[in-house]
């Protein structure tokens, strides 16, 4: 294992940017902790580490967004202080954000001009953009409305931004979190292009396989702390996962029968939906079952119809035809949320804080919000009048923690005081508590810690072994062949064939998620 | 006659004009200030009592912008720095203005007050209708610059442009190393005034004189028109203009006897039998009916013309209201 852990950093010829000490504190949390980082100059640079342990508020720092407390940063041999982005974008630092940096009611070229200091018109902006982006093969209408625009589409409008300024260090936050896999490929082309041009790039990850693939060195943190440089390329996906996580990481097993021949339990019948918002997805003839004791995932580009389908199957969006969605061979197509709870269904939207739970809410009363419904026996007590058995509650929300592992720091804390990893267990123990016959979860571990994700996808798991029938919507394709049975592919508001898991390739997967072809089978 | 109502619809919709495009810029940075009739109050009784005092009404349009701007920044501090509730400390604000302005205003009651004259070009303004287009008051000029000025300024250059993307996400501003808190800060002090001098035009020009709570509800009238009218300057000045013009009809109407067109005062009028139908219907109407029907009419035309949902939405601050507190 090649770790050398960092002693003091002796002054090396070529270093862009060298970082030591950098110390970040949260109040009781130290999120960064006497981080040491060094990236020559034409390198490619992996940040390693699992979520929560200070890629952000390190870039954060890099970018001028926060300030740290304690150590200093050194740009060619400089001592430097980046007190703004804008400081950071003179330096010669770019940044690619993951979220939440473009804005959906301007122009791809509006968008380009606000990061820019200049005040160059922005027509010439527009026609700079335009021309950057064909000679890197990404192209890019500078006048369409980023609302409209697919994600992939989306992260070549920051990649350009970011190159128009001609940084020397361009920072790429989990640039492939959101692509196909062909879309990834043509991502790295560029960023070995760029490596060729003697531009440094950070590239911050958490997908073993892409830093080997591309990257010459990383910095690997663990709750704040640098605990490996090393070269990817000579340390194995195993070893790289060891340093990340401190231990072994939890397999899930599953082994993956010929043929499902239970009872179809959750139907849908050619779902079709006009698009409900000037951003939002249309639905087109969609039809799924899936059976008792089978998971079936749903993977695809974020934005083309995941939310929509769930909202459509969860009872957001209800449908004018009963027979649209069929629970347990029962139309349930124009019944609400509650409605198709009580017929055994159980719902896991996408965003945990503000939709799976409230965050200001402790997590009983988040119990007995979702649950007063579909548990009124055992929840609500005195008849007609309905009061609120808190000893039942209470019980409940402490068997659900028990049986999840949630990690918490309070008896009853609120939503929003659990990591995002806890809160996910225990939404997600919140309905498998109700033994549900079909569960649909949205992006179950999405931003969620590898152990807490090992858990519930084990969870997953065992629901369907009881005979339960489980659709898994997510990104993350490593996810859904570690636990489906079978995939289907949402492109542009339609949704594949399902392809058994035996017969199904990340190639497959990523041209129908791309939109190649969505007839087939 | 046609030249005199006109007149007054335009001195009518001044106000409301003003206080809307300060709103729709504050709206626009992703704010919501309800305290636009409380700003527009203290404007006016501060305009009225600088006026009076100095006897210079220029003087007294000053004080009624920087009386606005300041009590605008009240709010913006609680709101923005303190990142309160703005829905609860914009109501605060109005009643705090009326409150205020109340009491500073009571030596002003019944005063005689100070005018600010319409201007005259010899030649040009004895024109007919020349009073319309040469002839009015200064207030109804600036308006129309206003909407010019801020049309040009949020969608022709680089600052409009910032302040739209703040609106539209605060967060990403942020991320870019834009000045969140500073910009909006910007917009609040303008909206403020604006409303401000909205507040003096009337307190110096459409009734001279001061009245506790005289804006009326003029404020919120101001606030609807902004969100009718999808953050569009354009459409605010259209919505402004109707508003005004069927108040003014409406009450032309109710001081109306049939003995008035059979005088046939007016070209309106000219077909007296036609005239006399059309009045016994509307005053078969209750009066109320009447006295809503501005309210009714821009609601109607404003959401017809808004139906197109996509513009609406994309026009719509999508951080409007929601407080923004940086991470240190």
């Amino acid at each position: 294992m090649g770790i050398e852990l960092a002693g003091g950093p002796a002054k090396e010829p070529g270093l862009l940017l060298d970082v030591r000490g950098l110390t970040k504190v949260f109040g009781s949390l130290i999120a960064c902790n006497h981080v040491d980082l060094q990236i020559a100059k034409g390198e490619i640079h992996a940040l390693l580490g699992e979520n929560g342990a200070g890629k952000s508020t390190l870039v954060k720092m890099l970018f001028g967004t926060l300030a740290p407390n304690a150590g200093e940063i050194l740009w060619n041999g400089k001592q430097v202080r980046i007190g703004s982005p804008g400081e950071a974008r003179r330096l010669g630092i770019g940044m690619v954000f993951q979220h939440f940096s473009l804005f959906e009611a301007l122009t791809a070229a509006e968008n380009i001009a606000l990061s820019l200091d200049s005040t160059t018109p922005i027509s010439a902006i527009a026609a700079k953009a335009k021309e950057l982006s064909q000679s890197y093969g990404l192209p890019l209408d500078p006048g369409s409305l980023v609302g409209d625009l697919s994600v992939g589409e989306r992260q070549r409008i920051e990649i350009i931004r970011c190159l128009l300024q001609e940084p020397d260090l361009i920072i790429l936050d989990e640039p492939t979190s959101v692509l196909t896999p062909q879309e990834a490929d043509k991502l790295f082309e560029t960023l070995e292009r760029l490596r060729g041009e003697g531009k440094s790039i950070l590239y911050i990850s958490h997908r073993l396989e892409e830093v080997q693939r591309i990257c010459d060195r990383a910095t690997v943190l663990r709750h704040g702390k640098v605990v490996a440089h090393c070269n990817p390329r000579q340390e194995t996906a195993g070893s790289l996962a060891r340093m990340m996580v401190g231990g072994d990481v939890h397999e899930v097993h599953r082994e993956h029968p010929d043929h499902v021949e239970g009872a179809p339990l959750i139907e849908i019948r050619n779902l079709s939906q006009a698009p409900k918002g000037p951003f939002s997805m249309p639905l087109k003839d969609i039809s799924l079952t899936v059976r008792a004791g089978e998971v079936v995932g749903i993977a695809g580009v974020a934005g083309n119809g995941q939310g929509e389908f769930f909202d459509a199957v969860s009872g957001e969006a209800v449908q004018a035809d009963p027979a649209t969605v069929r629970i347990r061979s029962i139309d349930a197509g124009t019944l609400g949320i509650t409605g198709r709870r009580l017929l055994g269904a159980g719902f896991v939207p996408e965003e945990r804080l503000g939709h799976g739970a409230v965050p200001g809410m402790k997590l009983s009363d988040n119990m007995l919000l979702a649950r007063h419904r579909s548990d009124a026996k055992a929840f609500l007590g005195g008849g007609a009048l309905g009061f609120i058995r808190r000893d039942a509650i209470e019980a409940t929300t402490k068997r659900v923690v028990e049986e999840m592992d949630v990690r918490k720091s309070a008896e009853d804390p609120e939503a929003s005081a659990l990591s995002g990893g806890n809160l996910q267990k225990f939404i997600i123990g919140r309905e498998l508590d109700r033994k549900p016959s079909v569960l649909v979860v949205n992006q179950p571990t999405w931003g969620v810690d590898a152990g807490a994700a090992a858990r519930i996808r084990q969870a997953l798991i065992d629901l369907t072994r009881s005979g339960s029938a489980v659709i898994v919507i997510s990104q993350d394709l490593d996810e859904l062949f570690e636990i489906a049975d079978r995939i289907a592919v949402m492109a542009h508001g339609e949704m594949s064939q399902t392809i058994p898991i035996q017969g199904a390739t990340r190639e497959k997967i990523g041209l129908l998620m791309g939109g190649a072809d969505t007839g087939a089978h | 006659m046609l030249e005199s109502i006109l007149l007054t619809i335009a001195t009518a919709s001044t106000p409301l004009l003003i206080a809307a495009i300060g709103e729709l810029v504050v709206e626009r940075s992703g704010v919501l200030n309800l305290g636009v009739e409380g700003m527009m109050l203290m404007g006016a009784v501060i305009g009225f009592g600088v006026a009076l005092t100095t006897g210079n009404p220029w003087l007294g349009v000053l004080a009624g912008i920087v009386a606005g701007a300041a009590f605008s920044i009240l709010f913006a501090f609680l709101a923005l720095t303190l990142a309160t509730n703005q829905v609860a400390t914009g109501l605060a604000l109005t009643l705090l203005g009326v409150g205020a302005s109340g009491m500073i205003g009571e030596a002003f009651v019944g005063q005689p007050g100070v005018k600010l004259t319409p201007i005259y070009i010899p030649g040009l303004t004895d024109l007919p209708f020349g009073r319309l287009l040469f002839g009015q008051d200064p207030m109804f000029y600036i308006s129309l610059v206003l909407v010019a000025g801020v049309s040009w300024f949020l969608f022709r250059t680089r600052a409009g442009l910032t302040l739209r993307s703040v609106g539209d996400s605060h967060t990403s501003a942020h991320a870019l190393g834009i000045k969140v808190i500073r910009i909006r800060y910007a917009a609040v002090a303008f909206g403020g005034a604006c409303a401000g001098l909205a507040g003096a035009q009337m307190s110096l020009v459409y009734t001279s004189q001061w009245i506790e709570n005289m804006t009326a509800g003029r404020g919120w009238i101001a606030l609807a028109l902004v969100v009718f009218a999808s953050w569009r300057p354009t459409r605010v000045l259209l919505g402004a203009y109707l508003f005004g013009a069927i108040t003014i009809a409406q009450l032309h109407v109710q001081a109306l006897s049939p003995n008035d067109i059979a005088v046939g005062a007016g070209p309106l009028w000219f077909l007296s039998e036609g005239g006399r139908w059309l009045l016994s219907v509307l005053k078969s109407v209750p009066a109320q009916f009447l006295s809503a029907l501005p309210y009714l009419a821009t609601v109607v035309v404003l959401v017809l013309i808004s139906r197109n949902r996509r513009l609406t939405l994309i026009n719509t601050p999508a951080c409007l209201g929601r407080p923004f507190v940086p991470d240190r």
